[in-house]
C-alpha cells in the first residue's frame, strides 16, 4: 500500500513538470501549427540561466523570474526573425526550429560545459513532509503547487480574459479570426513567447529536481510530444490528463520494468493513435 | 534524346570514378582517409536515399529515419557477440529486425499526417534509443558492443578498407539499383500520386494506406542494410549512434540533395559526411553548423542544392553536347 500511494505521488510530481513542458508546446501547437521542437531546448536553457543567477543572486525565486525572462525573449525572437518568414510552410518551420535546438544545445554546452549541475532550492523545500509512515519529498509537493498555480493560470488567462477568448478563436480557426479583425502576428508572438516561458518555468523547476545536462533536451522532448498526442492539439486540459497519464505511467513502469522504462511511456501514445488520433481533448 | 544522354554519361562517369576511388587517394592524397570517408557516405546514403522513400516521394517527413539503421547494427552486433551467430545469418537477420520494426512502427507512424507524423517518427526514434540505453542486458547499455574484426568474403579480407570500400560500393550499387528501380516502377508513381493528392489516389481506386505502410516497410529495410554496413565499418555501436541528431543528418542530406530527385540524397550524404569531417579538424562546434545549415536551407533553398546543380548540368550540356 505504501508502495502504491509513494509511486503514485512520484508520478504526479513528475506529471507535474511534464504539464508545465507540455501546456507551452500545446499552445504553441494548437495557435501556430508549429512542432516547436526547440522546446526542450527552453527547458534546457531556462535551467541553466537560472542555475547561473541562483548562484550570483542566492535567490531561487530570482532565478526563476530571469530564466523565465530569458526564455520568453529568446522565443519572441525567433518567431519574429525566423519563423515568420517560413510561416504557412509547416515541414520548414519545425526543420528551423530543430535547427535552432541543435545551436541552443550545442551553445550550451559551451557556455556551462558537460557537467550535470542540480539547482540549488531553498531551505523551505528541502527535506520531507511526513504523514503517518510515509515521507512526501517538500521539493515535489512544491512542484504540483507550482504546476497547480500555472495551470489555474493558464485557465483562467484563456478562459476568463479577452486575450485568451482571442487565443481560442485563433486555436478554432485562425483565418476566421483574421477576418473578425484579429492581429494574427500578434497572437502569434504572444502564445510563443508565453509557450516558452511556460517551458521556462519547467525548466527551473525540473532543474532542482533531475539535474540539467547536455542531452536532456532532447531526452525530455518525446515525452512532451506524447503529452500533447495524447491531450490534444491545443488543449489545456488534454495537456493535464495526458501528462497525469504520462506521469504514472513512466514512474510505474520504472518501478516495475526498469529496462524498458522509456519504453512503457510510448504505449498509451501508440493505443491513442489507434483508438483516437486527434488525442482525448483535440477536435479533429 | 540530348537529356537522356547526358544523364546515361554522367551515371557512367560516376560509377568509373567511384571505382577509382582507392587508386586516386592512395596515388594523389596519399592515404585511405578519402576511401574511409566515403565508405561512411555510402551507408548514410543509403539512409538518405531509403528516406528518400518516405519524404520524397510520399511526402512523409520521418524524424526516426537513422534508427532503422541503429535497429540494423543492433542486431548484427548481438547475434554475433550474444548469440553466436554466423555473420550471413547475423546480417539475414538484421535486415528482418530492421523490416519487422518499420512494419510495427509503420501501423502506428502512418495514422498521422504531415507535424504529427514528425512527432511520432521522433519519439519512435527516441523510443529505440531509449531500448538501446536501458535494456542493458541485451545492448550492454552506453557502453555498447564491439565487434573483434571485419568478415571475409573469399580471399578479400574486409579488414582491408580498400576491399571494404568496394563491398560498401557494391552493396551501395545494389541499394541505389533497385530503389531507382521502385521509383520508376508502378508502385512509385503511384506514391507520388498519392503525395499530390491522396484522396484524388483513392478516389481511382488506389488503396493509399497499403501504398504507404509497404513503402514504410521498404524504407526501413534498406536502413537495416545500411546498419549493417555500418557495423562491419565502425566495429562498435552505442546508444551515441541513435541519437536524434543522427536522424536529424539524416533528413538534412535528403533536404539538402533535393526530396524526390533520384541520387540527390546521396550526394547530400557526402556532402554532410565531408563536411563534418572537415569541420571537427578546426572546430568542435557541428552541431551549431549543422543546426545553421538546417535554418539557411529551409529559408533559401527549400528544394535542396540538387536544383541549383541541376540547372549548370543542363547548362554545361546543353552547351557542349547538344546538337539542337
Amino acid at each position: 500500500m505504501n508502495f502504491l500511494i509513494m509511486q503514485t505521488f512520484y508520478g504526479v510530481s513528475y506529471a507535474a513538470l511534464l504539464f508545465l513542458l507540455a501546456s507551452g508546446l500545446s499552445l504553441i501547437f494548437g495557435v501556430m501549427r508549429i512542432v516547436n521542437l526547440a522546446h526542450g531546448s527552453y527547458y534546457l536553457l531556462a535551467g541553466y540561466v537560472a542555475y547561473t543567477t541562483i548562484k550570483v543572486t542566492q535567490n531561487f525565486f530570482m532565478g526563476i523570474l530571469v530564466g523565465v525572462a530569458a526564455i520568453a525573449l529568446v522565443g519572441i525572437f525567433m518567431e519574429r526573425v525566423f519563423l515568420r518568414k517560413v510561416s504557412g510552410y509547416n515541414l520548414g518551420q519545425v526543420l528551423v526550429t530543430v535547427g535552432f535546438a541543435l545551436i541552443f544545445q550545442d551553445l550550451a554546452l559551451l557556455i556551462w560545459g558537460g557537467d550535470p549541475f542540480t539547482i540549488e532550492a531553498p531551505k523551505l523545500f528541502s527535506g520531507s513532509l511526513v504523514l503517518g509512515r510515509i515521507y512526501f519529498p517538500k521539493y515535489r509537493v512544491f512542484m504540483i503547487v507550482v504546476a497547480v498555480i500555472v495551470g489555474t493560470g493558464l485557465w483562467l488567462f484563456e478562459r476568463k480574459t479577452k486575450a485568451g477568448a482571442i487565443i481560442r478563436a485563433a486555436v478554432d480557426n485562425v483565418e476566421m479570426a483574421r477576418g473578425m479583425g484579429i492581429n494574427a502576428p500578434m497572437v502569434s508572438m504572444g502564445v510563443y513567447a508565453l509557450g516558452a516561458g511556460v517551458a521556462g518555468i519547467a525548466g527551473v523547476v525540473g532543474g532542482g529536481f533531475l539535474s540539467i545536462y547536455p542531452g536532456l533536451d532532447f531526452e525530455i522532448l518525446p515525452y512532451a510530444f506524447v503529452v500533447v498526442i495524447l491531450g490534444g492539439r491545443g488543449s489545456l486540459e488534454g495537456a493535464m490528463l495526458g501528462s497525469l497519464i504520462v506521469g504514472l505511467v513512466d514512474n510505474f513502469g520504472k518501478s516495475l520494468f526498469p529496462e524498458l522504462s522509456y519504453f512503457t511511456v510510448f504505449a498509451p501514445m501508440v493505443v491513442m493513435l489507434a483508438v483516437r488520433p486527434m488525442g482525448l481533448f483535440g477536435k479533429s | 534524346m540530348s537529356k537522356r544522354w547526358s544523364n546515361t554519361l554522367f551515371v557512367f562517369g560516376a560509377f568509373i570514378f567511384f571505382l577509382a576511388v582507392p587508386w586516386l587517394a592512395l596515388g594523389i592524397v596519399g592515404s585511405t582517409y578519402i576511401t574511409q570517408l566515403l565508405v561512411q557516405a555510402m551507408f548514410f546514403g543509403i539512409v538518405a536515399l531509403s528516406l528518400n522513400l518516405l519524404l520524397g516521394y510520399l511526402g512523409l517527413p520521418s524524424l526516426g529515419h537513422a534508427a532503422y539503421m541503429g535497429i540494423g547494427a543492433y542486431t548484427v552486433a548481438i547475434c554475433i557477440t550474444k548469440f553466436h551467430m554466423g555473420i550471413v545469418p547475423a546480417c539475414l537477420m538484421a535486415m528482418l529486425v530492421a523490416a519487422s520494426a518499420a512494419a510495427l512502427f509503420g501501423l502506428v507512424a502512418l495514422r498521422a499526417k504531415e507535424v504529427y507524423f514528425l512527432m511520432i517518427t521522433l519519439a519512435l526514434g527516441m523510443l529505440v534509443w531509449g531500448l538501446a540505453y536501458r535494456w542493458v542486458s541485451m545492448t550492454s547499455g552506453d557502453n555498447g558492443i564491439s565487434l573483434v574484426s571485419r568478415p571475409q568474403i573469399g580471399p578479400f579480407p574486409l579488414d582491408n578498407i580498400n576491399n571494404y570500400y568496394y563491398f560498401a560500393f557494391a552493396v551501395f550499387c545494389l541499394c541505389f539499383y533497385i530503389l531507382y528501380r521502385i521509383k520508376i516502377s508502378p508502385f512509385g508513381h503511384s506514391l507520388v500520386g498519392i503525395k499530390e493528392s491522396e484522396s484524388r489516389m483513392r478516389t481511382l481506386g488506389y488503396n493509399c494506406w497499403v501504398h504507404k505502410y509497404i513503402c514504410f516497410i521498404i524504407a526501413g529495410f534498406f536502413s537495416g542494410v545500411a546498419g549493417i554496413l555500418f557495423i562491419f565499418y565502425n566495429l562498435f555501436i552505442s546508444p551515441s549512434t541513435l541519437e536524434l541528431i543522427t536522424n536529424l543528418e539524416a533528413l538534412l542530406m535528403v533536404s539538402l540533395g533535393g526530396p524526390g530527385t533520384v541520387a540527390g540524397p546521396f550526394i547530400g550524404a557526402i556532402f554532410i559526411v565531408f563536411l563534418k569531417d572537415f569541420v571537427s579538424i578546426y572546430t568542435e562546434r557541428w552541431l551549431i553548423i549543422l543546426g545553421s545549415m538546417y535554418i539557411l536551407i529551409m529559408l533559401y533553398a527549400p528544394n535542396g542544392l540538387m536544383e541549383a546543380f541541376k540547372i549548370v548540368r543542363n547548362f554545361f550540356f546543353r552547351k557542349f553536347f547538344s546538337k539542337e
